[in-house]
């Protein structure tokens, strides 16, 4: 253990961690833009910089290590000077966009450019014009002119997903964020688990599904756990109007931290698909013909058509390029296509009510109990399905239909 | 798995990984790894029989041919013995019957085994040397260890492994199967099975029937159920006549598909929750509109027990409702119709649910491994990994620590057999089967993710340049594949990936699902299907132009 003093105030902290670490444990904020806890230290954006007395110049907090007797003050003149004139450095090469950038609110710089009362420097010298969304991978958005070349992303990618996509290229003003040997990501060996994204300070890589769908004061976050893999990332959905529009880390997740995959972070577009179930469905022949004119002329059941769901279940592949477009939700009217005097198919799907379709169900359960007892039943729970689902529904294999035929398909 | 992701990720030495894609199947963990082996230095063995991924980041791939891992597992274990590597004091204290292991083990030296698997002696030294001299050392396996005719030897031979090296009950290590769906683990543990209660009590076991009969005031069968390949059989000659499904299409997930259509055609009534019209719809008789997992709430579990929460964060969409509300009120239905009359008195002999927390309540009560698990603690955001016997109980992240569950570890060794198919003169190709990253087991949520379907768009089946030569087969060219029992179109991927004579096909595609081709062979014990191996033939059938004239 050593002791230092950090702002007048005498701390305690293990051997070995930074000014930074010690500095957040004893809950003094020092600002960054570099550094992120998960990723190693690079100081690089000299945000951090502190004044430790008897030091010839200000120390970058997040690669300096706290040493015994140490005197810090993090909110020095000159600290505090140096602070202003990295974000005002930045932003003679950043657009004026935050009215319309997707991570206004949710942003590292804007929120430290904030704080410290920077303008946005007026000037007709050169800012950078890289053409935006230059990249075909179909989830990850890219817009070079908000880079502040934090080399989180290229870290986030080395250290987190180890797969090197991310460098920098060129030199002095040319110096450019590039996948591989300045390639399409893809080309590069992405597997666009958007890792980068998460780790981006700022608007510079964002969720192409995502664009112009909300920020970050007009969602609500929900923490769930992914519905794919047994891994059991944690995650938030990002809700707005009733509909999920992003997926985003969440940085205490206890399995995956930041971490997601592909299908995790970009596989939710499913739940809004107009191909989901919203009726329940019977075939005619369980219901009768006459129930079923009637009720269809009432306008209260309909004909659900069976192919066009089918031929709906694949589509060509998006062009990349052009952002996926929103899927209207949902789709509750079923077409009545077929002409029901001429011919009402006895295994034609009827769209009906929760009620007559319980009902049938049911029914048809008793009957066969009672007919031939519980061999007759066989029944597959769900592995996607909650413990309280597949709790239940073992209940209801065992006690209301009195049999152990219940399986799943974990063996596949 | 016996040990959690975090130990194995931060503190193995050594990870061998057999049978599992681990990049592309459980991809978080997969980044782990190799995280843990170039940052920290691990040591990364990978046995497979297809260039996988993960394999380029290896310090050693075992590229053995499909269906031999017990002759590779008992090969390691060879060198182990021979060199005197094994953990004497483990072996002594902690487990039985390794007496019996040696002399099994004795017959599979490094140039026997590299006869039968195709891997080179000198690998199977080095592999067994890298464990040796790093440990503890973590096992990690996946369905190309289960999904064989000797699953349950080949999961046997892997825990011997483990055992022999003392690299159970301790962090970084452990025998590690990664399950595949989210809660596959869970609908195994409440009793999804036909053999066990909720929190594995037996069926058979007179005090778990008599439980169970006093909590739901019913009579309970001593009789074990049917396993999902026996209801098929069953449907199929009618014995079988209502088959009740949740959320699972057999129609693309079971092996050999022909024969799956034939039971399902034949089944008088099948009632289907789903999310979409799915493959299986096409037989269903009632098909009632479930909710995702993002319009609902409750606990799932995953692949290291660790018990989490789901949390509705949209509306379903028009009328669908969650699957606990469906079986709820079926079950409601049945009982005004008398067809069950629990007794009354029965503590939990109703269905009066308020919510999933009512639920969870009666789980804790009555399955002793989840008894701690409340929705108090779980909101507490506590890590809960089962057994969680009480509510002071703090859960186990590592299991057989200090001492097996079932008190010794039992080594139970086991001879190579061969798989049940093989290829021969008519079908002279290995077929092995998978799944890739971006997409899903029959697909029916990743078809619908629309970046994820433009990132595989299409069925693409693995060939070596040498079989595609022979069967006159550019990359990129449709080829039929057939099996003894069906076959299939789908493009042909032209990659070393695989070796000459094995073929890779997935079942993410309904029209060319490779399940069309799989073998129904069983493992006698698990009944697992042999999906990792079959014969097959291939020939060519159409130029990559022709393909739209297919697809359409
Ligand atoms: S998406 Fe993942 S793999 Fe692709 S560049 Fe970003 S971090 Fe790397
Ligand atoms: S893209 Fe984002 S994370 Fe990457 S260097 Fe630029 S600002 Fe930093
Ligand atoms: S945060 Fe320390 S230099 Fe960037």
């Amino acid at each position: 253990m050593i002791n230092l003093t950090i702002n007048g105030e005498s701390i305690t902290a293990p051997e070995g961690a930074t000014i930074l670490e010690v500095a957040r444990m004893a809950g003094i904020e020092i600002p960054t833009l570099c550094h992120h806890p998960d990723l190693s230290n690079v100081g690089a954006c000299r945000m951090c910089v502190v004044s430790v007395q008897g030091a010839r110049a200000l120390q970058t907090a997040c690669t300096t290590p706290a040493a015994d007797g140490m005197v810090v003050d993090t909110m020095s003149e000159d600290a505090v000077e140096t602070r202003k004139f990295v974000l005002e450095m930045l932003l003679t090469d950043h657009p004026n966009e935050c009215m319309t950038c997707e991570v206004n609110g949710d942003c590292e710089l804007q929120d430290l450019v904030y704080d410290y009362g920077v303008k946005w420097p007026e000037h007709n010298g050169q800012r950078h014009q890289w053409e935006i969304n230059p990249d075909p991978n179909p989830f990850i958005f890219i817009d070079r002119n908000k880079c502040i070349l934090c080399s989180r992303c290229i870290r986030a990618c080395n250290e987190i997903q180890n797969r090197d996509v991310w460098n920098f290229a060129y030199r002095g003003f040319q110096t450019k964020l590039v996948a591989g040997a300045d390639q399409f990501m893809l080309d590069a060996g992405c597997e666009s688990c958007g890792q980068c994204v998460a780790y981006c300070p700022v608007g510079a890589l964002y969720d192409k599904m995502s664009i112009g769908l909300g920020r970050v004061n007009q969602i609500t976050k929900v923490r769930t756990t992914c519905s794919y893999c047994g891994v059991g990332c944690n995650f938030d959905l990002n809700v707005r109007d009733g509909r999920i529009i992003r997926v985003t880390s969440a940085a205490d997740a206890p399995v995956n931290g930041m971490a997601l995959c592909v299908k995790g972070r970009y596989g939710y577009d499913y739940v809004h698909h107009p191909d989901r179930l919203t009726r329940p469905l019977v075939r005619a022949k369980w219901l009768g013909r006459e129930a079923v004119e009637e009720r269809i002329a009432a306008g209260e059941w309909a004909i659900f058509d069976e192919a066009k769901q089918r031929l709906t279940h694949r589509r060509p592949p998006n062009d990349a390029q052009t952002p996926i477009p929103n899927t209207q939700y949902p789709n509750t009217q079923y077409p009545n296509t077929q002409d029901l005097n001429t011919q009402l198919p006895p295994d034609t799907f009827i769209a009906t009510d929760w009620d007559t379709a319980l009902d049938v169900v049911a029914n048809k359960f008793a009957e066969t109990k009672k007919k031939f007892g519980g061999d007759a039943f066989a029944l597959l729970a769900s592995a996607k399905c909650t413990n309280e689902e597949n709790f239940i529904f073992n209940k209801f294999t065992r006690q209301m239909l009195a049999t152990h035929s219940i399986d799943h398909c974990a063996r596949l | 798995m016996t040990n959690s992701i975090r130990d194995i990720a931060e503190e193995a030495r050594c990870i061998f990984i057999i049978g599992s894609n681990t990049t592309e199947q459980h991809p978080v963990i997969g980044a782990k790894i190799r995280r843990a082996k170039r940052h920290r230095g691990a040591k990364l063995i990978v046995a497979d029989p297809r260039r996988i991924d993960i394999a380029d980041y290896a310090d050693l791939h075992l590229q053995h041919k499909p269906g031999t891992d017990i002759a590779l597992l008992n090969g390691l274990m060879h060198v182990i013995l021979r060199e005197g590597w094994q953990d004497d004091e483990f072996i002594r204290e902690r487990t039985e019957g390794f007496e019996e292991l040696k002399p099994v083990v004795a017959k599979y030296t490094p140039e026997v085994v590299s006869e039968i698997t195709g891997v080179p002696a000198e690998d199977i030294e080095l592999a067994a040397r890298m464990m040796a001299e790093n440990r503890p050392g973590a096992l990690l396996y996946a369905m190309g260890i289960t999904q064989h005719t000797v699953g349950v030897p080949n999961v046997m031979s892997c825990a011997n492994l483990q055992m022999l090296l003392g690299n159970m009950g301790v962090p970084g290590g452990g025998v590690n199967p990664l399950r595949g769906q989210n809660n596959v683990q869970g609908a195994c543990d409440m009793g999804g099975l036909p053999n066990v209660y909720p929190g594995y009590q037996k069926v058979t076991d007179r005090a778990a029937r008599e439980k169970f009969e006093q909590a739901w005031g019913v009579s309970l069968s001593d009789q074990v159920g049917l396993t999902v390949t026996e209801m098929l059989d069953a449907a199929e000659r009618g014995d079988v006549r209502c088959l009740y499904i949740i959320g699972e299409n057999p129609m693309t997930s079971d092996p050999d598909l022909n024969h799956v259509r034939y039971s399902l055609q034949n089944t008088e009534f099948i009632v289907l929750q789903e999310l979409f019209f799915s493959e299986t719809a096409q037989f269903a008789d009632v098909i009632f509109p479930a909710a995702s997992f993002a319009e609902k709430d409750g606990t799932v579990t995953n692949t290291e027990r660790r018990i989490q929460r789901v949390r509705k964060a949209v509306d379903p969409p028009g009328e669908a409702m969650p699957d606990h509300w469906i079986i709820v009120q079926l079950a409601k239905r049945m009982l005004a119709l008398g067809a069950t009359t629990p007794d009354p008195d029965a503590p939990f002999a109703d269905w009066e649910y308020q919510s999933w927390r009512d639920i969870l309540e009666e789980i804790n009560a009555l399955t002793p491994i989840y008894a701690g698990v409340t929705a108090q603690r779980l909101d507490a955001g506590e890590a809960l990994h089962w057994p969680v016997f009480g509510p002071d109980h703090p859960g186990a992240p590592i299991l057989h620590v200090g001492k097996f569950t079932r008190g010794k570890g039992r080594f139970v060794a086991s001879d190579h057999t061969s798989p049940a198919e093989l290829p021969d003169e008519d079908y002279p190709l290995m077929l092995t089967t998978g799944r890739v990253l971006y997409h899903w087991h029959g697909g029916e949520m990743t078809h619908r993710a629309q970046g994820l379907e433009a990132m595989y768009p299409e069925a693409l089946v693995e060939i070596h340049p040498k079989d595609a030569r022979k069967a006159g087969v550019a990359d990129g060219d449709l080829i039929k594949v057939a099996s003894r029992r069906g076959e299939i179109v789908a493009k042909a991927q032209v990659t070393d990936r695989v070796e000459p004579g094995l073929i890779f096909g997935t079942f993410h595609f309904a029209e060319s699902a490779a399940n069309f081709l799989t073998n129904p062979a069983l493992d006698p014990q698990a009944k697992i299907p042999e999906y990792k191996v079959c014969a097959v033939r291939v020939e060519k059938a159409g130029s990559s132009l022709d393909e739209r004239a297919i697809s359409e």
